[in-house]
């Protein structure tokens, strides 16, 4: 292959009790997509703050442009031409494009007075924008710019430093279908343009889709290396988790039984003008797809009350139930996993215990004083059956990995009667192995006779785990799957308001 | 009583110990039954701040709604006769209300808690002096509630009343704080109100709560000064109040950030305010110095706390570090559930 970009060498990091990197080496070529993949926790993070010069090796040497070093600082890094673009976008809402693409290194005029140059910096950018084919202005406010759309101010900041080689961390984790095929063109685009990439995702489609090599990492050592022609689905697993990975969909224990939750000419806050038909049997897991922005997650929110719906109706066995608020939708038992588990899921400060029982604590109380052991003997039992590995119930939840904070989701409402639960986005940043563990709950749950509705953008997810798929497109149930049906580009196609292959229509 | 708390006490102890050998006065009975008054009357509406401020939100116009409770209570006692109990309870109604509206301003019209507050201290204030023409009310030569006077001024067994109230009701705020289910919502609220509401929680209604027990200490406060003082002058009365109760607060373990704070810790950063501005007087520092003692003191207790908790946080990062480390390997080698591998990287995250 090409000329090497740089080297490392049996880089090891080792943290005081832990080595979260043991003898790692990696090259990176000129003009490659490097898919760097592993599970939580296998060092990918800690791998790349050592490239990015965030974090110095205890060993190991980095070898770039012919010089060796030990350490390199941001800058050094900088210097060398690698670029971050960030998994949670670092960029200031309240400036516009140009001013983030040059934030720190900004164009000045007025000499002593050192004003900053709009003009010009926004002429340096325009450019750089038309290459990414991105259809906004430098002017533009990074407040008004969807994700994807930030996304490429990042990679064009990138591009204004004369990056050689990009690292993506999990770039299309909040992409939706469409914008993670345009981002995969940007990268194709880049790297003919000279323009290296190390692609780091959960999603192995995409790095199929894009990737040149892939290594492996898995607990801070490199696994192996795939060459583009060795590349499949089933060889990447082995090599993260080292088993291999059971076929996806469990089929529910018993046909799904009548009754269930019945959404009638639903209006939401978001798509005004648009109702929304929808059924989830009891037993069944239905997969909620469409792009973002479809109006999925407006329709999880009116129907757990937090933007209580304009019009319509939600039936629960067939009797109307109302929803005007959070606690109304609980009482009657509709829950839902919210998106962001840290946001909306959790109050991360409190202990595990606390979170477990937030929603239910009246249940564990007497004349409004909690009960102690009633709310320990509750929280410990879902820590049990979810499996949580926490060495107590008292340590906050922010000390938890991304799987287990859902997993205290979770038993938050598992402590409780669901009738209907919405998942929203259930496995995001979660590791495989969690992931496999989160399916199997929903579909005990669903065996146990709760109406599922997993709203994600994971197309392995969608297909893989759900009963049925409703495809929403622009505030609407454009049509639903029936298992026979499934396939990605029958959910695309509805995706996008087209019709799928054979379909039946969507509920009048 | 956590940590914090204690070292909050052990401060408190050390300065009157270094207070009293210095100035034996301080530690005369007389002294001491005089700040334990002080004491009472600045931390009973100390403590409603504090659960204001542990929603998230300020009160700023504790001071003036003491003016304008203040002049309408001695008005309904003096010119209009008003039977005490009645006009008790017209003060605490008052408070209870004012607090009420603070609170639906601040949740339902998702007002920010400083303006609104901050709007409450000007107008309260104006109201109060405009309604008694900026004169000074007070009871003459009657006694209209020498029952409730000497209620409120009055001693048991030599302890003030005012700082048995004290007691007294921060015992039930801490029980309700600190075991009642409500308790948990204003913490929850406090760290992150919207988890709290998409758990089912009517968090409008927890905040509002705040606010109106706030008011209704307000209301207590009141007929406390009222009688301590024995009249008000609308324009000075209560003046800089809410800022001693904030100060009390902060000083106790309140973030301004919300859902942090306890009622043990609020009486005792009322009690370390009371006995500083003592120290002040008994040690003949220049009376003038006394807003600077407070605001120094303040800050290097708040620095301190800072600086203890970035400590301990770090041990705990590393605590955590090398509790997960053995497990994780454990865990890889049975293959089946690689769970504690995943949770390093948010420490490892810690440590960089």
């Amino acid at each position: 292959m090409a000329e090497i970009l740089f080297e490392l060498a049996g880089i090891s990091k080792s943290y005081p009790g832990v080595m979260a990197l043991d003898d790692v080496s990696l090259r990176v070529y000129r003009r490659e997509v490097l898919g760097l993949i592993g599970e939580n926790g296998a060092g990918k993070s800690t791998l790349m703050r050592v490239l990015g010069g965030v974090i110095a090796p205890s060993e190991g040497v980095i070898r770039i442009g012919g010089t060796e070093r030990v350490r390199m600082t941001v800058n050094e890094a900088t210097q060398a031409g690698i670029a971050f673009v960030h998994q949670e976008l670092n960029l200031f809402e309240n400036l516009d494009v140009a001013a983030n693409v040059f934030i720190g290194r900004e164009r000045l005029v007025g000499g002593p007075l050192k004003l900053v140059d709009d003009a010009e910096m926004r002429a340096r950018v325009t450019p750089l924008l038309e290459q990414l084919g991105a259809d906004f202005s430098p002017d533009t406010l990074v407040d008004n710019l969807s994700i994807a759309e930030r996304q490429l101010v990042e990679i064009a900041k990138a591009l204004s430093i004369d990056a050689r080689v990009i690292i993506m961390d999990e770039p299309t984790s909040s992409l939706t279908i469409s914008e993670t095929e345009r981002l995969l063109e940007v990268i194709a685009d880049l790297k003919a343009h000279g323009i290296s990439v190390i692609y780091i995702s959960h999603r192995l489609s995409e790095i199929m889709t894009c990737a040149d090599r892939v290594v492996v990492l898995r607990d801070g050592r490199t696994v192996g290396e795939l060459a583009r022609d060795r590349l499949s689905h089933a060889a990447m697993i082995r090599l993260m988790i080292g088993r291999d990975l059971k076929a996806l969909h469990t089929p529910p224990k018993r046909p799904p039984q009548p009754g269930g939750c019945d959404i009638v000419g639903l209006v939401t806050s978001a798509f005004p003008d648009r109702q929304i038909d929808l059924s989830v049997r009891h037993g069944e897991i239905l997969g909620l797809a469409g792009l973002v922005g479809a109006g999925r997650t407006s329709l999880a929110r009116a129907a757990f009350g937090i933007d209580p719906p304009l019009g319509g109706e939600i039936r629960i066995d067939n009797a109307p139930v109302e929803v005007a608020s959070p606690r109304d939708a609980i009482r009657q038992g509709i829950y839902l996993m919210p998106e962001d588990r840290k946001k909306s899921g959790l109050v991360l400060e409190l202990p595990i215990r606390e979170n477990v029982t937030l929603a239910s604590l009246l249940n564990y109380a007497r004349m409004w004083l909690v009960s102690g052991p009633a709310e320990r003997k509750v929280s410990t039992e879902q820590v049990r059956r979810l499996s949580i590995k926490v060495p107590s119930i008292d340590m906050e939840a922010v000390t938890l990995s991304g799987g287990n904070q859902q997993k205290v989701v979770l038993g938050k409402w598992l402590s409780m009667q669901p009738r209907v639960m919405f998942f929203d986005e259930p496995t995001r940043g979660v590791d495989v192995g969690a992931k496999s563990e989160i399916y199997a709950l929903m579909r005990e749950l669903a065996d146990q006779g709760v109406a599922i509705v997993m709203i994600s953008s994971d197309m392995e997810e969608v297909i893989g785990v759900s009963d049925r798929i409703a495809v929403m497109h622009e505030g609407s149930v454009s049509g639903v799957l029936e298992r026979p049906q499934f396939s990605e580009y029958n959910v695309l196609q509805l995706a996008i308001g087209q019709a799928p292959e054979t379909v039946e229509a969507a509920a009048p | 009583m956590n940590k914090k708390e204690l070292g909050l006490g052990l401060l408190l102890l050390v300065i009157a110990a270094v207070t009293g050998a210095i100035n034996p006065a301080f530690l005369s009975l007389v002294n001491l039954l005089n700040m334990a008054n002080l004491i009472g009357l600045f931390g009973v509406f100390a403590l409603g701040e504090g659960l204001v401020i542990i929603t998230g939100g300020i009160d700023l116009s504790l001071g003036s709604m003491f003016a304008l409770l203040g002049v309408i209570f001695i008005d309904l006692l003096t010119t209009y006769q008003v039977p005490w109990p009645l006009a008790l309870l017209a003060v605490l109604l008052g408070g209870l209300v004012l607090g009420a509206i603070q609170g639906f301003l601040v949740t339902r019209l998702k007002m920010q808690p400083f303006i609104v507050t901050l709007c409450g201290l000007l107008i309260y204030r104006g109201a109060a002096r405009y309604y008694t023409s900026d004169s000074t009310r007070g009871f003459g030569y009657g006694d209209e509630a020498a029952t409730l006077s000497s209620i409120a001024s009055g001693n048991v067994a030599g302890i003030p009343n005012t700082f048995i109230l004290l007691i007294i009701l921060a015992l039930v705020l801490g029980v309700v704080l600190h075991r009642s289910v409500y308790g948990r919502w204003l913490y929850a609220v406090g760290k992150n109100e919207e988890a709290a509401r998409f758990s089912g929680i009517n968090t409008n209604l927890v905040i509002a709560t705040a606010y109106i027990i706030s008011g209704l200490l307000a209301g207590v406060s009141t007929v406390l000064f009222v009688f301590y003082t024995n009249s008000v002058s609308p324009s000075s009365f209560g003046n800089f109040y809410e800022l001693y109760a904030i100060a009390a607060a902060v000083l106790g373990g309140c973030s301004l950030r919300g859902g942090e704070g306890s009622i043990l810790g609020i009486v005792l950063g009322t009690a370390l305010l009371q006995v500083l501005q003592n120290l002040v007087n008994i040690l003949g520092i220049p009376n003038s110095l006394n807003f600077a003692v407070m605001g120094t003191v303040i800050l290097i207790g708040v620095l301190a706390d800072h600086q203890l908790q970035a400590r301990r946080r770090r041990k705990m990062a590393l605590a955590g570090l090398a509790r997960t480390a053995p497990r994780s390997t454990l865990e890889g080698q049975q293959s089946a559930a690689p769970h504690g591998v995943g949770a390093l990287p948010v420490r490892t995250g810690d440590q960089a």
